[in-house]
């Protein structure tokens, strides 16, 4: 069940991210223009995908998940370092193209050669940020 | 033609029921990042087939919309190639350093009211936004 359920949620996430405009970078970067023409799309986006976000949330409170196990754990209230750090390097890629990881898979099959140079690009981020977060840490350790 | 926030509003249903398929089916939460970035720094766990199914469906679908002629999309990416590298390269660190993006920490964790989704959240689009501004600022336009 696991495998099926995955990818149905997958696939209406893409649905949902190329249906709403989120896989144009111009709109992205138009929400992200505050002081320019701003784009008020995203915030339509992320208030809709949080409602039913919102409703689900309630429902894990009285059941467990369809395939057995556990839910996730009550939300971490500790903002570290590494939270604030990691949010403004990721908001920084983010408002230099428009691309965030949910539509740079998204567009995939229609990005060119700039989506997949910038899938590359993210993986290989993605593959350094361990040893970025000892570095981070030792960092600290050491101040 | 529907103005874009009616399709903003429907997508992002979608993405929000997206969200709870994935976590009252399969009790999990759907970060585009912690999916991604789990199977690319060993963290996944086993939970190979999972996540490979939601990153299939996630790719394919938007490309059989595409294949079946709906209007077509342009992601209106930059052709300045430098800079998609160093875009994706942030965004991969900072996605993991972080712990989440847009769909984590932004969709699952402003919607159960995570201290840590919600400041993140404030914190990207600042940054994203001071991005932009400096974008403006160099290269005259973005």
């Amino acid at each position: 069940m696991r495998t099926p359920i995955a990818f149905i949620a997958g696939g209406l996430f893409g649905l949902g991210l190329h249906l709403s405009g989120m896989t144009n970078t111009d709109k992205v970067q138009g929400f992200l223009d505050f002081f320019g023409a701003w784009d008020p799309t995203l915030v339509f986006v992320m208030g809709g995908a949080i409602i039913p976000m919102f409703i689900a949330w309630r429902l894990t409170d009285t059941r467990k998940p369809l395939v057995g196990g556990d839910f996730p754990t009550p939300p971490n209230p500790l903002l570290d370092r590494q939270l604030i750090f990691g949010a403004v390097l990721f908001g920084m890629g983010w408002g230099l193209v428009g691309l965030c990881p949910g539509p740079a898979l998204a567009s995939l099959s229609y990005g060119g050669l700039g989506g997949i140079v910038f899938l590359l690009s993210m993986v290989a981020g993605m593959a350094l940020a361990p040893n970025a977060k000892r570095l981070l840490d030792r960092t600290r350790a050491g101040a | 033609m529907e103005p874009d926030w009616i399709w903003g509003l429907i997508g992002g249903l979608l993405i929000g029921c997206a969200g709870a398929i994935y976590l009252l089916g399969n009790g999990r939460i759907m970060g585009a990042s912690g999916i991604l970035g789990g199977m690319i720094d060993g963290s996944a766990r086993g939970a190979w087939l999972e996540r490979t199914a939601f990153l299939a469906g996630l790719v394919a679908i938007p490309a059989v919309l595409q294949l079946l002629g709906t209007p077509a999309v342009s992601t209106n990416l930059t052709s300045n190639i430098v800079l998609v590298v160093l875009a994706g390269l942030l965004v991969g660190l900072g996605t993991r350093i972080g712990n989440g993006c847009t769909s984590g920490h932004g969709v699952c964790g402003i919607s159960r009211l995570s201290p840590r989704g919600i400041v993140a959240t404030l914190v990207y689009i600042s940054a994203g936004a001071v991005m932009v501004i400096v974008l403006r600022a160099v290269m005259g336009g973005i």
